[in-house]
């Protein structure tokens, strides 16, 4: 998000999923879109069935590569060399769009050099791709247009994250793929309200609507809206937090929803450091790991039990709708948390309803001002900015001008991930979701239906690799890195490559985090979540 | 937009979109042709053969959904011998479809029910040519009763144009021809992703849920699952969730729902995992503790600590409403910037 917000001004999907339907390309990479947004994927599936061309990259054989014109497997954690060396081949060729580049653009002079070092037979080497490959990708993608790159996590969790971002950003730049219907640059948000909890503030630097804490005039406007706020200078991030618990800077968190024990990396960390506050207070639906460590434990309320709004990954504000009660016993989060603030002593947590809440937003965040749920009766939901209430929204961003005016090319340079296989831990561990499971599975795991089709973790290992080792479909294995070790099932499959091996974390009894590693993004402090250096081992 | 263009059908004058079927042009001017195979959101098929019409200058009984309109042309729906192919055509259909309506669970949303009543057949009079089917019961959502299948190929087509995967296919010719799974295996034994998107376009109980309520009411809401953000309606009945399905007019999804949104949305919810009472530690762990004491007492500790001192941790899961109040407790009440979501994870 960082990276696109730094390029670009906005760091959320530029265009709408409807778009979909008029891209004459689509270029994934980086995301397993069949399984973590099955119905994107069903999308991108029907465009390429009314012919549009369908670029994936991905190291995994996931489930689009099948729709695929090209599949393009590199070697795990060399984007940023792929990327710059798509920008290159575009440029040695002519293939950009110069207008775009002069009209919209700035900086393009010091990205462009930054591609000296970025010559398709070096790109090749740390690729692992052919050069013939690389230009094929490259023409196909300069040449259809308009052309749209979706990715996810497989771009974002890695320790160069934000430069594989921005890498992203210059390629659509280069080829004028910003600001028209059914071109962008499209971020795969995880969760349901990822995008809102981003838009509501829920970040160390910004308050609503993404209004810096450092901006004095912002500053002024919370506190006398709110009659009280927080000071000039960012916070910590997620994982700073736990840093700082560990080392006993931070005594008390408030978690709501959340269950870091499971899904967060480096979980011995994790634990240390919750084990070190003073005072946890774990707000959920459902006991989990996280619960278990909590001083005080709040249970809150479903989905299905109160109103409220979502913003999905497109930026469309759409209504949650209360269809039962909360449970006995149970209250709506909003409602907990206002209530701790008032015997707090503090005032404007008064609401009646969600309703009540939404409007100061709407008063608050000159994006979102004219999102009301009367709108949202009537229409299907509101992309962001929706400045009026006479506004329609925003299905496509940076039309006319990019949020920060002129797009910005970023020179880059690769650099391999932190932690790399070595003699003791041969393979790469990969992760991610599946289909049939979500998340640490608090969820998904009470459903008896899904737990049909996968009830328990599997370590994906290439076939090539699991007869070197003699090992066999269904061997319990012991996987093992420099911070813990697991065991989970094989399952022989040419899904990951030789030398990848794959797990997701969805599984209590198979803490996948114990293994992945402490390497982070030094911008965004996002964890390597995509590379650690693993061992495996048959256990008799 | 598209260029209209007149036909005329039944002695009646209407517009239609240039490049539109027959059928969806009448079907769109309110005029109903009996139709089994077709569906909006599918390529036209021309299988079921029961929208058959004659055309002015065309020869034989091309099928509606499959004829696309030109200016000008005539078209006739009914009459002659187009009601009797159309009889006799609804006659093999029934032949080998079970007559057990009422205990059937499409009883009354059933679209060969429909076409039987428009057509005002009351009597089979063909002999079964089909033996007995196999009910594949193996996905724990729905069953593939093949006894009931009219072989209109909507599952099949559904699986191949909406969601690509093509796990289901018609297989083996005449009396043999089956949906079917590659190599005759079960559904949970092949690329089935279990969607349910077959399921949502069978026209008849040949593919069915296996939680099979009708419900009382239906809310609108959005899946609580990933970022794609499907709307769907929830299905109450007596007390208890009971149904998913997709909103056609959901932005982002038009319909569409995946394994989770469609069958995994509203099992957990009303679970007896469920927390239900506030807990705090003491000696003898965690222990249940009435609301009053407990928000007392978190309030209490919180204006305990200096801003520094403190974070919070909203959720990517609830609602936007539940973060902003979350982000003002921090900024406004803890007058801390230590907050942040799992987004950069």
């Amino acid at each position: 998000m960082a990276g696109l917000a730094t390029q670009f001004g906005s760091g959320a999907m530029t265009n709408s999923i409807g778009d979909i339907a008029q891209s004459a390309c689509l270029l994934n990479i980086g995301a397993n879109t069949a399984d973590a947004h099955p119905v994107i994927a069903y999308q991108m599936e029907q465009a390429v069935r009314r012919g549009a061309k369908l670029i994936v990259i991905n190291p995994r054989r996931v489930g689009l590569v099948r729709h695929a014109d090209l599949w393009l497997r590199p070697r795990a954690g060399t984007n940023v060399s792929l990327l710059m060396g798509l920008c290159r081949a575009i440029l040695d060729n002519g293939w950009q769009d110069d207008a775009f580049i002069a009209e919209r653009c700035e900086n393009f002079d010091a990205m462009k050099q930054s591609l000296e070092q970025h010559d398709l037979d070096s790109v090749a080497k740390i690729t692992g791709l052919k050069v013939s490959e690389i230009t094929e990708a490259a023409r196909m993608y300069a040449l259809n247009a308009p052309a749209a790159i979706s990715y996810a996590m497989g771009i974002c969790e890695w320790s160069h994250g934000t430069d594989a971002v921005m890498a992203v950003g210059n390629l659509a730049m280069i080829t004028g793929n910003i600001g028209k219907p059914g071109a962008g640059v499209n971020p795969l948000r995880g969760q349901n309200n990822v995008q809102g909890a981003c838009d509501m503030g829920a970040l160390p630097g910004i308050y609503v609507g993404y209004q810096s804490v450092a901006d004095t005039a912002a500053h002024e406007k919370f506190a006398k809206a709110w009659g009280n706020t927080s000071g000039f200078t960012p916070g910590l991030t997620l994982t700073q937090m736990f840093d700082a618990a560990a080392e006993g800077k931070i005594k008390a968190m408030y978690i709501i929803g959340e269950n870091p024990m499971l899904s967060d990396p480096n979980s011995t960390h994790i634990e240390k450091a919750l084990r070190k506050l003073d005072f946890l207070v774990v707000q959920d639906i459902f006991r989990n790991e996280t619960t278990a460590m909590a001083h005080v434990v709040l249970p809150g309320a479903s989905f299905a039990e109160k109103d409220g709004t979502f913003t999905n990954t497109e930026r469309r504000f759409q209504r949650v709708r209360k269809v039962i009660e909360p449970l006995s016993g149970c209250r709506p989060d909003w409602l907990i948390t206002a209530q701790i603030a008032q015997r707090m002593g503090a005032a404007g947590f008064d609401y009646a309803s969600p309703q009540d809440i939404m409007r100061e937003i709407n008063a608050l965040a000159p994006g979102f001002a004219g999102i009301t749920y009367e709108r949202l009766e009537t229409c299907g939901g509101l992309q962001w900015p929706c400045p009026s209430v006479e506004h329609p929204g925003t299905p496509v961003l940076h039309t006319h001008l990019f949020a920060r005016g002129r797009g910005r090319f970023m020179p880059l340079e690769y650099r391999p991930p932190f932690e790399v296989p070595d003699k003791d831990y041969p393979f790469l561990l990969d992760t991610g979701r599946a289909l049939f499971q979500y998340h640490t599975g608090t969820q998904t795991r009470r459903v008896a239906g899904l737990n049909k089709f996968m009830s328990e973790e599997k370590l994906q290992i290439n076939p090539k690799d699991a007869a070197k080792l003699g090992i066999h479909e269904g061997d319990m294995l012991a996987i093992s890195s420099r911070r813990g070790s697991v065991r989970a099932r094989a399952a022989l499959t040419d899904v990951t490559p030789v030398g990848t091996v794959y797990m997701t974390f969805h599984f209590r009894e198979t803490p996948t985090n114990l293994l992945t590693s402490p390497g982070r993004d030094p911008v965004t402090h996002t964890p390597e979540f995509k590379a650690c250096a693993v061992r495996v081992e048959k256990v008799l | 937009m598209a260029d209209i263009v007149k036909i005329v059908i039944d002695g009646r004058e209407i517009e239609a979109c240039a490049g539109a079927t027959v059928l969806e042009a009448a079907l769109s001017a309110g005029i109903y042709i009996p139709n089994l195979c077709h569906h909006p959101d599918l390529e036209p098929y021309g299988g079921c053969r029961l929208c058959i019409v004659e055309i002015a200058g065309m020869r034989g009984l091309p099928t509606a959904c499959t004829t696309r309109v030109t200016d000008g042309m005539t078209v006739k729906t009914y009459g002659g011998e187009l009601d009797r192919v159309r009889r006799d055509t609804l006659q093999l259909i029934m032949a080998n479809h079970p007559s057990d309506c009422l205990s059937c669970a499409k009883n009354q949303r059933c679209e060969l029910q429909k076409v039987t009543a428009y057509l005002g057949v009351t009597e089979r009079t063909m002999a079964r040519t089909m033996p007995e089917q196999e009910v594949d019961d193996s996905n724990p959502f729905f069953t593939l009763d093949r006894n009931y299948c009219i072989l209109c190929g909507r599952c099949t087509r559904t699986c191949a144009e909406i969601v690509g995967v093509g796990a289901i296919e018609l297989m083996g010719r005449g009396d043999q021809t089956r949906v079917g799974v590659f190599g005759d295996k079960t559904l949970m034994e092949s690329d089935c992703r279990s969607c349910g998107e077959c399921m949502a376009r069978c026209p008849v109980g040949a593919l069915r849920p296996k939680v099979n309520v009708v419900p009382a009411y239906e809310v609108l809401t959005t899946c609580p699952y990933c970022a794609v953000g499907c709307s769907i309606y929830l299905g109450m009945r007596d007390g208890r969730l009971v149904s998913a399905r997709g909103n056609k007019d959901g932005g982002a999804n038009r319909g569409m729902l995946c394994v989770k949104g469609r069958f995994g949305a509203t099992e957990f919810v009303q679970h007896p995992d469920r927390l239900t009472t506030p807990l705090i530690r003491g000696d003898n762990g965690q222990q249940p503790a009435d609301w009053d004491s407990v928000l007392d007492l978190v309030a209490a500790r919180f204006k305990s600590y200096a801003p520094d001192e403190v974070a919070v941790v909203p959720s990517s899961r609830t609602t936007n409403e539940d973060v902003y109040v979350a982000q003002k407790l921090a900024r406004a009440a803890l007058r801390t910037n230590n907050i942040d979501n799992c987004a950069r994870l």
